[in-house]
């Protein structure tokens, strides 16, 4: 028998598990991401097509470096808690776990690698 | 206790057995533009890396992105991240706490298809 009280066993079982905060840092990351998405898909647009010289060129410049730097980490970063709700919806006991540390390694190792090519491209 | 017939209970009513509706297709589109959008995502990821390794890297990478292939995932993830990114600021509207209200949530729901449509098509030819 367990010693453990009901209102112990059940707590932190709802939905949102540990309070509001994963749900606020989307919002944040989502407010910054309404902003970045359009000077990204404009600043990419621009270079996606051209040969490799004028797309050196063009991320050599301030600006459509650092938004391509903070899109892309900022993108991968919302998209590693977007993925985490989705697992913890569909996925449960070891697999969840597992899943969620793949997925948030995998998307910050993206993120980074971003930030390294572009620094690469900018220098 | 509150153990009684644990793991047997009855699942609560879900997908299949409503009929689909404007702000209930809307939520379902929005986690899958979400979490679709990884394959775009990718793409970018390797033509950046591929640019800063060189001209041979990003002759490769280049070459599969604005291929017939690329160019259709770029299509697509141009609608999705509109559409995500109206969806998201939907979110943001309700979480400030307005036009919660059905009949508004319904119209507000064709307001981010019809407008991610038009801002895809948009992208497209500015582009």
């Amino acid at each position: 028998m367990s010693y453990v009280t009901d209102r112990k066993r059940v707590s932190g079982l709802g939905s949102a598990r540990s309070g509001t905060t994963h749900h606020w840092h989307q919002t944040v990351l989502s407010a910054a991401l309404v902003i970045l998405v359009p000077l990204f898909l404009l600043t990419f647009g621009a270079a996606l097509g051209e040969p490799w010289p004028e797309v050196v060129a063009y991320y050599s410049r301030p600006f459509p470096a650092l938004v391509a730097a903070l899109t892309l980490t900022v993108g991968w970063i919302h998209f590693a808690k977007g993925v985490q709700m989705l697992i913890e919806d569909y996925v449960r006991g070891f697999a969840r776990k597992a899943l969620i540390v793949a997925t948030t390694c995998f998307s910050y190792a993206a993120a980074l690698a971003c930030v390294f090519a572009v620094a690469r491209l900018a220098l | 206790m509150a153990d009684v017939n644990r793991g047997d209970r009855p699942l609560s009513p879900h997908l299949q057995v409503y009929r689909p509706q404007i702000t209930s297709v809307t939520s379902i589109l929005t986690r899958l533009t979400g979490n679709a959008l990884i394959v775009g995502g990718l793409m970018v990821t390797w033509w950046f890396l591929a640019a800063a390794a060189g001209p041979d890297a990003f002759a490769t990478a280049d070459g599969v992105l604005t291929s017939w292939f690329g160019k259709l995932v770029f299509l697509g993830s141009i609608w999705a991240l509109w559409y995500h990114t109206l969806a998201g600021i939907r979110h943001l509207i309700w979480d400030a706490g307005y036009m919660l209200e059905l009949e508004i949530s319904e119209k507000s729901g064709w307001a981010i298809v019809i407008g991610s449509v038009v801002l895809a098509v948009l992208t497209v030819v500015v582009l």
